[in-house]
């Protein structure tokens, strides 16, 4: 066991030991949320408070019955009513969190950088449940769970991040997590959506899918936002769906055995086509199961349950 | 009152002197300056009260071509007397403020406040800055005859780029009929945002979005252009890429009316300094690279770049305490500006002399401010004394800028003002007791 954090804020900085030891917990973990009782009693007592400030459905029911699964007490708080609306800063509802002694603040924000304000300023443990284009790292680390799940390792695996990398916090995550546990990775997409100096993150780079998907052990899909269009990144979505989704065509020059990833939500028929996104190498849907076995293992790494009761 | 300045280092590169001298000041002006040892018997010295600066630099008042003071408007963030008092604290006699206040310097009414406000702190001197556009917005100039005959000495855009290339031009010519040089903000708004940082690795790395070099650089080439058309001299403000630096090179080499500036941040940190996501690190323009940097100091060492200016950008914890995105850009800098300026001189990269001139002579030249930027017989008695080897932590709690957002708390540095004389009085003074006001 090797985990001595009080937050969880980014990919970057977690070292290859702490990630193997969160995957590791996650999957003694797993098994809770197949039991008929999925209920242990570790975290009675505990408090949890969900800090939405962006919508988010899948992450936040994810993180929810996380908690709930180890006993711990569950509080939402979504944008809309906080008294964010009401003009309060960040900072001070915050701090007026604070002040009700929870043990956990998950955050959700649509701004970079937001869980290490409140870091600075407030006491409980931050998790970061997706900062602006920075940082997701419970993505990240549920999605290694499942690539070491299926794979049977990350080391040496050759990963294709497909779609739009500039402004995806789970691209970066994900480059971030898998550079760490020794895996390779090349993104693809329009290069209007391929962030300036991502070479710097040591990962190959191409705007001809068919190359990364060639090339790929595993894919990772990521959702195209219809705004973008507006920002003058790509034309049309059909446009968008023809050069750079992915379809049975693509996937003919595909390894056998790879494995296709999405974050969710999907935008079927734009950068995946149905055929593929419900074809047998998809594990889309394991990759929301190992969503709740990753934050059980978190809350339960940061709350520091006695460390020495889940040695393994 | 009369004063004898004993025995300091004088550096005067106007007039390109730099030795040992007395200075002898009368009812705010400079009497004499005579070099040490003094001819015997050329002053009674009984009726003079005596500064020793043996050890020390003498130099002109040190003048900020770039100061935001915020008031009017934003008296929370600085004030006429605040500004001007930290400007005295770190050697400026003399600022020149931007015109982004509430309301915008656009109208004389603006301009007599700032100077009124201005004389009833009796610190340093206040040079206005005038506005380019009415409101600082849309398409109509401001009124620049007014604006002068009020006491404006340069016209800006600073807080709100003008995009409109045929404005710029019709604000350049007829900025001339009032002989005021254009102080120009150089940044192609469509191209930077919603960039908040450099875009770079950095940038990249944090998922913050980025600033290219290309959006300050291509406005300077058009301003570059409009000057060769205009001939009206056109300095740009606060330069921080290796590109821009190029630009001006090139200009100055055809010999067009063209001058620079740069901050000290620009030629200490580097992008590098918003990991972390320090809002203390947000400007604009922002941090950039090593390279940037390099190119900055050696713009500044080749006389590329002629003025060092603070961007003095008072903040208060409410535009900085927030999420990145929502942070004001803008650091403070009037009290760090001349020791971070120094700091080039320890590292052999500016000589004392080059440097002090980036902050007297090259200012002075470019607002057309006569009798400043010099110490001569008969001229106006406003000059800093600095200790070029003094040694001392920043520290924010100390500043009396009335705003705190500085990223350099803690920076050890070496060098600063010990004594700031504005027409003859003593503003600040950080010397031995024997030297009284």
């Amino acid at each position: 066991m090797n985990f001595d954090r009080h937050h969880l804020l980014g990919m970057e900085g977690l070292t290859r030991e702490e990630i193997e030891t969160i995957l590791t917990t996650a999957e003694s973990l797993k098994e809770i949320s197949f039991r008929d009782i999925k209920k242990v009693p570790t975290l009675r007592g505990k408090t949890v408070v969900n800090f939405f400030h962006e919508p988010s459905t899948r992450t936040r029911t994810s993180f929810e019955i996380a908690a709930k699964r180890l006993s711990a007490d569950t509080v939402s708080l979504s944008a809309n009513t906080s008294s964010l609306v009401k003009g309060e800063t960040l900072v001070d509802t915050a701090r007026n969190l604070e002040a009700m002694n929870p043990d956990v603040i998950v955050i959700r924000h649509s701004m970079a950088g937001a869980p290490h304000l409140l870091s600075r300023m407030t006491k409980p443990s931050i998790i970061n449940a997706g900062d602006g284009m920075h940082e997701h790292p419970t993505q990240a680390l549920l999605d290694l769970l499942t690539i070491r799940e299926k794979k049977g390792r990350i080391e040496g695996l050759q990963v294709a991040i497909i779609g739009d990398i500039a402004h995806s916090r789970v691209a970066r995550s994900n480059i971030i997590g898998l550079k760490t546990m020794g895996a390779e990775v090349m993104v693809a997409g329009p290069p209007t959506m391929i962030p300036p100096f991502i070479e710097s993150l040591d990962v190959g780079v191409t705007s001809r899918i068919q190359e990364a998907v060639a090339w790929a052990d595993v894919i990772m899909m990521l959702r195209v936002q219809l705004e973008r269009q507006q920002q003058m990144l790509f034309p049309s979505l059909r446009e968008y769906s023809r050069f750079f989704g992915l379809n049975l065509e693509t996937m003919n020059k595909a390894k056998r055995d790879v494995i296709i990833m999405h974050p969710g939500p999907i935008n079927r028929g734009v950068e995946i086509h149905p055929e593929v996104a419900d074809g047998p190498y998809s594990v889309i849907l394991d990759q929301v199961t190992n969503g709740v076995a990753v934050r059980m293992a978190l809350l339960y790494l940061l709350l520091g349950g006695k460390k020495s009761e889940m040695a393994d | 009152m009369k004063w004898l300045i004993r025995g300091g280092r004088v550096i005067d590169s106007q007039n390109q002197v730099d030795d040992l001298m007395d200075i002898y000041i009368h009812q705010g002006r400079i009497m004499d300056l005579q070099p040490v040892p003094p001819k015997r018997g050329t002053k009674s010295l009984s009726d003079y009260r005596v500064i020793p600066a043996e050890g020390l630099v003498v130099c002109p008042g040190l003048i900020d071509i770039h100061t935001h003071l915020r008031e009017p408007g934003f008296e929370y963030k600085e004030t006429i007397l605040t500004g001007t008092r930290a400007a005295v604290t770190g050697g400026f006699t003399a600022v020149a403020c931007m015109a982004n206040t509430l309301p915008v310097n656009d109208n004389q009414s603006v301009t007599e406040y700032i100077l009124n406000k201005a004389k009833e702190a009796r610190l340093a001197k206040v040079f206005p800055v005038g506005a380019i556009r009415a409101g600082l917005k849309g398409e109509a100039l401001a009124e620049y005859g007014e604006l002068k005959t009020a006491g404006v000495v340069a016209l800006s855009d600073d807080g709100n780029p003008v995009m409109n290339s045929q404005l710029m031009r019709r604000a350049m010519e007829y900025a001339q009929a009032f002989d005021l040089p254009i102080i120009a903000h150089c940044e192609d708004l469509t191209l930077s945002r919603p960039g908040v940082m450099n875009e770079g690795p950095t940038s990249t790395r944090l998922g913050l979005h980025g600033i290219p070099s290309a959006a300050e650089e291509i406005m300077i080439y058009r301003d570059i252009q409009l000057c060769q058309m205009t001939q009206t001299p056109l300095h740009i403000a606060h330069i921080s890429t290796a590109g821009s630096v190029q630009l001006i090179r090139e200009a100055k080499k055809k010999g067009l009316p063209v001058s620079a500036e740069t901050a000290p941040h620009h030629f200490s940190l580097t992008e590098e300094a918003v990991i972390g996501f320090d809002t203390l690190a947000k400007m604009n323009p922002p941090l950039r690279t090593k390279n940037d940097l390099q190119a900055i100091q050696k713009g500044l060492k080749d006389g590329t770049i002629e003025v060092i200016a603070s961007d003095h950008a008072p903040q208060s914890a409410l535009e900085k305490e927030v999420e990145f995105d929502q942070a004001a850009m803008g650091i403070i800098g009037l009290e760090t500006t001349l020791p971070l300026t120094l700091n080039l001189v320890h590292r052999g990269i500016l000589t004392l002399p080059q440097a002090i001139a980036k902050l007297t002579q090259g200012p002075a030249r470019i607002l057309n401010l006569p009798g400043l930027g010099r110490l001569e017989p008969s001229g106006p008695a406003d000059l800093t004394i600095i200790d070029p080897d003094l040694e001392f932590q920043v520290d924010i709690r100390s500043f009396v800028s009335k705003s705190k957002n500085s990223p350099f708390h803690g920076w050890t540095l070496k060098g600063k003002a010990v004594l700031t004389m504005v027409e003859g009085r003593v503003v600040f003074n950080q010397m031995a007791p024997m030297v009284e006001e």
